[in-house]
């Protein structure tokens, strides 16, 4: 099997945030993380090809840190990467980052594309969708388990509030991987030692440039979110907030 | 004539999802903003009864998108059957509530149309004759306002819960139905989905409960989960985790709020330990009172939380315990 893995590289969970001077975006200065739904996508490819034989290969699109995302997916195991590098990556809407990638790997003939659900910067959950229908392919979101069978795959899909569903699908496809589908592995010493001689293909702007097109969508600006609600913060010593919060949920809130 | 605002109500197993009530609320308020039409559309193989639910409210006019092609959903039909409606109708803007269903086809749909689509808006801005969509970011610690940049149709989402679903205003009369018959040639359909179905016979029913005393990745192992039991049952209520601790098999899946779990209301949402992310928020935004404890003094939970308590919860859980036991045995 021959899969191709998306990964996004995001600002890091905790990383404070600050906007920049246009407040359409955030200062880059923070440290960064891969997209976590992405690093489920990587280890359900990685335990995909432990099974059924077979490529991984994962793609990013960003800046040169973004690299970074693709060193650890080698480190763990993925055969190799194409790494679409410029800073101008980093603006482009879901619809034309599906574009640019679409574009790379047109001379690939990948059996499965995988996407995290969504992204934690963005969080659109967009982009694998585009993907596939971009690709003419059959498409499946929310995944929690993938199983090869003799027309393609059987995969289950998550619903809200605890339902699921088994769908059949026919191959290539693209499946958008949800968070704990499966427990991620850590790079080894070995594996991060070999993914220094695999192969990274570095694609340019410019080999993309004629696939994508004015961003349909504008963030016109960003901000602080205002709040709504009216929060009291309770201060003190663990014991003085304690007594504080009783006699809250006693008196005032009467759950007691 | 006046812009069209299309609200896709879902339809899901011949039923009404209740939600769509909120895209309704949220196409109406546009619709007042900016002096647009709202109509709407439920997609499906027989869906007059439901189209008739909908006619009930406040909107122009209803279409019922028919084949027996749309049941089961898959996203290939349901793309196929939107794009001919909306290639005839010519909305400027088409609304659809933020569900899993949705997620599933709707970028596909606009992505065949050559358009796209802001999701998981959480309200809308109309400045200077500019429709605006408001969305959270990085987790919702951040907002933004964003624009279409692109000719009609427009596609938006709206979060569960960012507009109410009992403001749907309803309509003086009837609003017409009209019955579209989608065309659906055969291998369009690529996905062959089973029956629905629901995992584990559900243990608890989080719904029901008063008090949820819920924990996050702050919990840090799941030893410590113990704490969070002892208050729970020293509050007399339930137990309850964000989507992480289930997936570690912490607690069982039927213990997780959020958009894959349980959607709660109880009187008194205890969070120890959850930064907030959007897919737990929409699950419990809705209590009535939010208490959470964080160390990070920036975490979204904040945001929605009628107390706040910034400090390590292993700190002030013990002195909470032993306070709550000491107030119920009557001290």
């Amino acid at each position: 099997m021959k899969i191709l893995v998306c990964m996004k590289q995001v600002p890091q969970k905790d990383a404070p945030l600050k906007l920049n001077e246009t407040a359409a975006w955030i200062r880059e200065d923070v440290s960064y993380e891969v997209n976590e739904p992405d690093a489920f996508a990587l280890e359900e490819a990685l335990r995909q090809r432990e099974k059924h034989k077979g490529e991984v290969v994962v793609i990013t699109s960003g800046p040169a840190r973004a690299q970074q995302v693709l060193r650890e997916a080698l480190a763990k195991g993925a055969d190799r990467a194409i790494h679409l590098e410029d800073n101008a990556f980093v603006g482009l809407d879901a619809f034309n980052t599906a574009k640019a990638f679409a574009a790379a790997i047109k001379d690939e003939n990948f059996d499965l594309i995988f996407t995290g659900l969504q992204s934690d910067d963005y969080g659109y959950a967009q982009t694998g969708v585009i993907l596939a229908e971009l690709l003419g392919w059959p498409h499946a979101t929310i995944i929690m388990q993938i199983e090869k069978t003799e027309s393609g795959i059987k995969v289950k899909r998550e619903l809200e509030a605890g339902y699921f569903q088994f769908v059949d699908m026919p191959l290539p496809a693209v499946l958008t991987i949800q968070s704990g589908i499966n427990k991620l592995r850590y790079a080894t010493l070995i594996g991060i030692k070999q993914a220094k001689n695999k192969p990274v293909r570095k694609v340019a702007l410019a080999e993309v440039q004629s696939a994508i097109g004015d961003n349909l969508q504008k963030i016109e600006r960003l901000y602080v979110p205002q709040k709504t609600k009216k929060t009291e913060h309770i201060e003190g010593s663990p014991g003085e907030i304690a007594k504080k919060l009783v006699d809250k949920l006693r008196n005032e809130l009467r759950v007691m | 004539m006046p812009e069209i605002i299309l609200v896709v109500a879902e339809q899901r197993e011949g039923k009404l999802n209740r939600v769509s009530w909120e895209t309704i609320t949220a196409g109406q308020a546009i619709a007042a903003a900016t002096g647009w039409t709202i109509e709407a559309a439920v997609v499906g193989s027989s869906v007059s009864a439901i189209a008739a639910e909908v006619a009930a409210k406040k909107i122009a006019k209803v279409y019922a998108v028919e084949s027996s092609n749309l049941e089961p959903y898959t996203p290939d039909a349901f793309s196929v059957a939107l794009k001919g409606l909306i290639t005839s109708k010519q909305p400027k803007l088409v609304l659809m509530p933020h569900t899993y269903q949705v997620r599933d086809f709707v970028p596909k749909l606009a992505t065949a149309m050559g358009r796209t689509v802001i999701s998981d808006c959480i309200g809308f801005k109309h400045e200077n004759g500019k429709l605006l969509f408001t969305r959270q970011m990085f987790q919702g610690k951040l907002a933004a306002d964003v624009s279409f940049n692109s000719e009609a149709p427009w596609f938006a989402t709206f979060q569960n819960g960012a507009f109410r679903g009992d403001k749907a205003e309803a309509g003086s009369s009837t609003a017409p139905v009209e019955t579209v018959n989608a065309e659906i040639a055969d291998g369009v359909i690529r996905n062959r989905p089973q029956e629905v179905f629901k995992e584990a016979k559900q243990a608890v029913d989080l719904t029901q409960a008063e008090i949820i005393v819920s924990v996050g990745r702050g919990i840090k192992e799941q030893k410590n989960i113990e704490l969070a039991k002892q208050l729970a049952d020293a509050l007399g209520g339930d137990l309850a985790a964000s989507r992480p601790i289930c997936d570690s098999g912490w607690l069982p899946m039927d213990r997780q709020i959020g958009s894959s779990g349980q959607t709660v209301a109880p009187k008194l949402y205890l969070a120890l330990g959850i930064s907030g992310a959007i897919q737990h928020i929409v699950g419990m935004k809705g209590s009535r009172t939010i208490i959470a404890v964080n160390k990070d003094a920036e975490a979204p939970i904040f945001e929605i939380a009628d107390y706040a308590i910034v400090g390590n919860l292993f700190d002030i859980v013990p002195p909470l315990i032993e306070e709550v036991k000491k107030a119920k045995a009557g001290g």
